[in-house]
């Protein structure tokens, strides 16, 4: 196994990561993708959840929330609606999050009141899960 | 001629204003180049977003998205950025300018999406139906709010209260110089690339088309608020940095009078004591 690629995210409020990375775990919309160097052109659609990547033996991680990737010419382009680097995440407000959105699960009201708080569960999860990593 | 004490206060209230003027040019040159910040920030994403698109294009897909049909067209629906303060020199009476000048050539029916208050509250005084207003975006908009708006406007697009939506905003070239512009947002046109790599898709090109589009009108709006706000922070810089330079011309001028009328003042009162005094001998 030789070499790297670049491993850039891109998020509309402007670039968060590139990186020369020996390995990256995307979250797919179908499941998992490992991307390696020399990876075939590739476009997928992405879920919430955690962006996991190889650098210098060292396993960093992203929490992402939706967007797409797409893998090209031995790179890796992260388009995601949001992005935060481990390091960056607020464990304390993801957690208030959760419990938030927990709570209003478990109150019910309507359609839309329901998926936008799976929504915020599922992110705050991702954020919770991405930040395990640091110390 | 006017005494010398009101001009005097005359002066002192011109100058308070120059200071005023002063202060917000200063403000609007610190958020100006804060907005062509978030401006330069949000580009490599929107670059990207097209560039899949383009490649997703290549396809040959059988089932296309609505977003891309194009239909005949009854309803036109305009979506104006204009800002929610005023005195920002010409910005918003330049986008509202060419924005009505459009509405007037347009036969079909048009209605409107506005986002800002100043865009809202000239249109208000019009006939012309809203379907949404949007306001008190801030100085710096988040994505979250480009992205309530485009729901909006998809929506509406969806369930056919428009068959074609622009996009009416300003575009920043610099900070003395910015552009109305008008932009089709829907239907999208599928854009034209050459042949590319073959690539692997996950899911199918179709899914991700309709993951993609609605974030490609997210990002245009995105894109076309953020050009706004650096627009209208340099508008503003520009109209109050000529309006401390007026204060100033006007304090100079002013003061040339005051001093005129002073100097009468002081030859009167000599001329009478001389000429008192002259009665005496």
């Amino acid at each position: 196994m030789a070499g790297t690629f670049s491993l850039r995210i891109v998020s509309p409020e402007g670039n968060v990561l590139k990186e020369d990375v020996e390995f990256a775990v995307i979250p797919g919309e179908l499941g998992e993708l490992g991307i390696l160097p020399n990876h075939a052109p590739l476009i997928a659609g992405m879920d919430i959840g955690v962006l996991r990547y190889n650098l210098n033996g060292a396993v960093k991680r992203v929490a992402v929330a939706g967007g797409f990737v797409e893998v090209i010419e031995n790179s890796a382009i992260v388009l995601a609606d949001t992005a935060e680097l481990s390091e960056d995440i607020d464990v304390a407000r993801a957690q208030e999050a959760r419990e938030r959105a927990k709570k209003r699960l478990s109150t019910r009201t309507n359609e839309i009141d329901v998926r936008r708080a799976e929504y915020a569960l599922r992110r705050a999860a991702a954020r919770i899960e991405a930040s395990v990593g640091k110390k | 001629m006017a005494g010398v004490r009101d001009i005097r206060r005359r002066i002192r209230s011109v100058r308070n204003m120059q200071q005023i003027t002063k202060a917000m040019k200063m403000v609007s040159a610190a958020k100006l180049r804060k907005a062509q910040q978030k401006l330069n920030a949000a580009r490599p994403y929107a670059h990207q977003l097209q560039g899949v698109l383009e490649r997703l294009s290549q396809v040959p897909g059988d089932t296309v998205h609505p977003l891309l049909i194009k239909r005949p067209v009854q309803k036109v629906v305009y979506v104006v950025i204009t800002s929610d303060r005023g005195l920002c020199g010409g910005y918003n009476s330049n986008l509202i300018r060419k924005t009505a000048g459009l509405i007037a050539e347009t036969p079909q029916e048009v209605k409107l999406v506005t986002v800002g208050r100043k865009g809202r509250d000239f249109f208000r005084r019009g006939k012309i139906e809203f379907l949404a207003e949007f306001v008190a975006l801030g100085d710096e908009p988040s994505y979250n709010q480009a992205k309530e708006i485009a729901q909006e406007v998809v929506r509406l697009y969806e369930q056919g209260e428009a068959d074609e939506v622009y996009l009416m905003y300003t575009e920043f070239v610099s900070a003395i110089n910015a552009r109305p512009t008008q932009v089709k947002l829907l239907p999208i046109e599928k854009p034209e690339g050459k042949q590319s790599k073959q690539y692997i898709f996950e899911p199918s090109p179709d899914e991700i088309l309709a993951s993609l589009l609605p974030k490609y009108v997210e990002t245009q709006i995105f894109r076309s608020i953020l050009e706004g706000k650096a627009s209208e922070q340099g508008a503003r810089m520009t109209a109050m940095s000529s309006a401390t330079d007026n204060a100033k011309d006007m304090i100079d001028r002013l003061s040339l009078i005051m001093n005129r009328a002073r100097q009468a003042a002081i030859t009167k009162e000599i001329s009478e004591i001389v000429g008192g005094a002259a009665a005496l001998d």
